[in-house]
C-alpha cells in the first residue's frame, strides 16, 4: 500500500512585522485559529500537532494547546535553525503520510524584532583572566573576528562571494540588484513586514554590514506567525466540495543535511544540501523547474538568494546571473521568485519562514493573492535553508479538481 | 620572552607555527579540532599531520558591524589551502577596500600575538597575507 497524498486545506500567516503587544503564543494561536477557519475545522478535528519556534518559549506546541483546545493529541516541538518551520509543517506531513493521524496542524512562530544581528557569538572570554583553552577547538580566546567570522551577515556574504569567485560571469551587482527586486516586489505584500522599493544605487549605499551584504541585503528580524492545516487524501474527499476545490496538494516534501564534503566544514555548505532536496522533490512531485509558476526561496541575505538560482536548476551551472539579467526572477518573468518580498523585505521570523514560504506559494495556487498574484500559477516551489546545515524543499500544486 | 600558546588547538607554534590537521586513519578525511570520530567514515582513529601554509583566497567579506567588543572593520576570508582543504581566518596587511581584494589570489599564513593573559602568557593567532605568484616561486 503505497502512502496517502496529503493536501494543504488551511493555510494562514499574521502580518509580519512588529507585534509589540503579542507574545508567540498570541501570533501562534492566531495563525493556528485562521488556519483553522480557512480549513472549515475545528482543534477537535485536529490529531497531531508539529509546532516550531528557534528562539521562542520550550513546549510551545503545549502553550498553543492551552489556548487552542487542550486535546490531547501528540504534539512535536521542532527547532531546525531556519528549516524549523518547515520541519514543523513536515513533522505533520509524516505523521499523516503513516498512516496514523488523517488530519494535522502545523504552527511556526517567532519574535525578533527586538534581537539584534544574529551568530555574533560570545567575546566575553576576550583578554580576561588566565588564557584556558575551552569547546572543541580549544581556543583560549573569542575567535570572532580573529579568525574570520561567524555572524550571520558574514557567512552569508561569503557563501555568496565563493559562488562568484567559482563563476566569473556574475558579479557583486548581481547581489544589490536581487535585494532591488525583492523590496520592489513587497510594495504589493500587505503582510509584508517593509513595503518600500529601493533603487540598487540605494541598496549599494546603505549602511554595510558584511560587505558586500548592506542593511538593505540582510533579513529583515521581524515578528510573526504562520499555520497550515494538512488532510490526507481520503479525508480530503470526505470534506466539502468547496475545500475541495481550494486544496493545495503536496507533490513533494523533502528534507536533507549537507553530507560531508573534503572543505572540512569550515564554510557551511548551503549548496550540497539545497542541490541533493531539489533533485529529490523534482522526482517526487514529476515536474522540473520549467513546470514551476513561482518559487519562495531562502533569501536570508541577497548573496543567498543568487547561488540558489543555481542549485535550484532554475540556470545552468554557473549562470545565476545571467538569469536575474534575463529577468526571469522578477514577478513578470519566466519563474518568479520571491514575489511576496521574500526574507529581505517581508521579514524573517525564523520558525514562521518555511510555513509562510508555503502560505505564499499556495495563496497563488489558489488564485488568491490580490494584487499580487501571479497569473496562472500550477505548480509553486518553496525552499528554506537552516545554517548547520538543513535544506527543506517542498513542491505543491493547486486542485484539478471540480 | 614569556609563555605562548596558540589561540586554537589545531595551531601548532613550535618549532615554527603551523596548521595542524586531524586525519582520519582509515579514510584519510582531514578535520580541524578535537574529534570524537570521523565525518566521512565513521572511523575512531586519527593522527595529526602538517597542513601546508599557502593557499587560495576563495571568499572574503568586510565585516562592519559585530558584536560589542570586536574591532571592527576586518576582512574575513575562507582559504583553499593547496592540500585542498579549507579554513577561516582574516586577511591581514591588506587595505580594507573590496577593490584591493582579488578572490583566487594567492595567499600565505602569518601569525600575529592576540592578546596576553594577567598572567602575561600571550595568545597566538594566524591570519593570511596576498603573495605575488612571483615572490612565492622565489621564495
Amino acid at each position: 500500500m503505497s502512502a496517502e497524498t496529503v493536501w494543504i486545506v488551511g493555510i494562514e500567516m499574521t502580518p509580519f512585522g512588529k507585534h509589540v503587544d503579542s507574545d508567540q503564543v498570541d501570533l501562534g494561536t492566531r495563525a493556528a485559529k485562521d488556519a483553522l477557519c480557512d480549513a472549515d475545522l475545528a482543534m477537535t478535528d485536529i490529531q497531531v500537532l508539529g509546532a516550531g519556534t528557534m528562539f521562542g518559549p520550550i513546549n510551545l506546541g503545549q502553550r498553543l494547546q492551552k489556548q487552542l483546545g487542550q486535546t490531547g493529541i501528540p504534539v512535536y516541538n521542532v527547532q531546525n535553525a531556519c528549516a524549523t518551520g518547515a520541519s514543523a509543517l513536515r513533522t505533520v506531513y509524516t505523521t499523516i503520510r503513516s498512516g496514523e493521524a488523517e488530519v494535522g496542524l502545523a504552527v511556526g512562530v517567532e519574535k525578533l524584532s527586538t534581537a539584534g544581528m544574529l551568530g555574533t557569538g560570545a567575546p566575553e572570554r576576550r583578554d580576561t583572566g588566565v588564557f584556558t583553552p575551552a569547546g572543541r577547538d580549544g581556543a583560549v580566546m573569542a575567535t570572532e573576528g580573529l579568525l574570520g567570522t561567524g555572524t550571520m551577515p558574514g557567512i552569508f556574504a561569503q557563501v555568496g562571494m565563493e559562488y562568484l569567485g567559482r563563476h566569473g560571469r556574475n558579479l557583486v551587482e548581481h547581489f544589490y540588484k536581487i535585494a532591488a527586486k525583492n523590496h520592489g516586489h513587497s510594495v504589493l505584500n500587505p503582510l509584508s513586514h517593509h513595503r518600500k522599493p529601493f533603487s540598487i544605487e540605494e541598496i549599494k549605499n546603505a549602511t554595510t554590514i558584511a560587505y558586500p551584504n548592506t542593511v538593505l541585503m540582510c533579513s529583515a528580524n521581524t515578528d510573526g506567525a504562520a499555520a497550515a492545516v494538512l488532510v490526507s487524501e481520503s479525508r480530503l474527499r470526505r470534506l466539502p466540495l468547496a475545500t475541495q476545490r481550494r486544496a493545495v496538494k503536496i507533490s513533494a516534501s523533502v528534507l536533507r543535511t549537507d553530507p560531508w564534503t573534503p572543505e572540512v566544514g569550515v564554510l557551511p555548505d548551503v549548496n550540497t544540501c539545497t542541490r541533493q532536496a531539489a533533485a529529490q522533490a523534482y522526482e517526487l512531485a514529476g515536474v522540473g523547474p520549467d513546470d514551476l509558476g513561482l518559487i519562495e526561496l531562502h533569501d536570508c541575505f541577497a548573496t543567498a538568494e543568487l547561488l540558489h538560482y543555481d542549485n535550484l536548476g532554475l540556470c545552468e551551472p554557473g549562470g545565476a546571473g545571467d538569469f536575474l539579467d534575463s529577468g526571469a526572477p522578477y514577478r513578470d518573468g519566466r519563474i518568479p521568485v520571491n514575489v511576496s518580498g521574500g526574507l529581505q523585505s517581508k521579514g524573517h521570523p525564523i520558525g514562521a519562514t518555511g510555513i509562510a514560504n508555503i502560505y505564499e506559494v499556495a495563496t497563488h495556487l489558489r488564485g488568491e493573492a490580490g494584487e499580487r498574484q501571479i497569473a496562472g500559477a500550477k505548480v509553486g516551489l518553496t525552499h528554506v535553508l537552516g545554517l548547520g546545515s538543513t535544506c527543506s524543499v517542498h513542491i505543491l500544486e493547486r486542485a484539478v479538481t471540480g | 620572552m614569556g609563555h605562548r600558546i596558540g589561540i586554537v588547538n589545531y595551531l601548532e607554534l613550535e618549532p615554527k607555527p603551523v596548521l595542524r590537521h586531524e586525519v582520519c586513519d582509515a579514510c584519510g578525511a582531514r578535520f580541524w579540532g578535537r574529534r570524537n570520530a570521523c565525518a566521512c567514515c565513521g572511523g575512531e582513529a586519527f593522527h595529526v599531520k602538517d597542513a601546508p601554509d599557502t593557499g587560495v583566497l576563495r571568499a572574503f567579506t568586510i565585516v562592519h558591524r559585530a558584536a560589542p567588543g570586536v574591532p571592527v572593520p576586518f576582512a574575513a576570508a575562507i582559504v583553499e589551502l593547496d592540500d585542498a582543504t579549507f579554513i577561516s581566518a582574516n586577511l591581514l596587511s591588506i587595505e580594507l577596500d573590496p577593490a584591493a581584494i582579488t578572490l583566487g589570489q594567492r595567499v600565505k599564513m602569518t601569525t600575529f600575538v592576540a592578546g596576553t593573559d594577567t598572567e602575561g602568557t600571550e595568545a597566538v593567532a594566524f591570519g593570511f597575507i596576498a603573495v605575488a605568484e612571483q615572490e612565492e616561486a622565489l621564495s
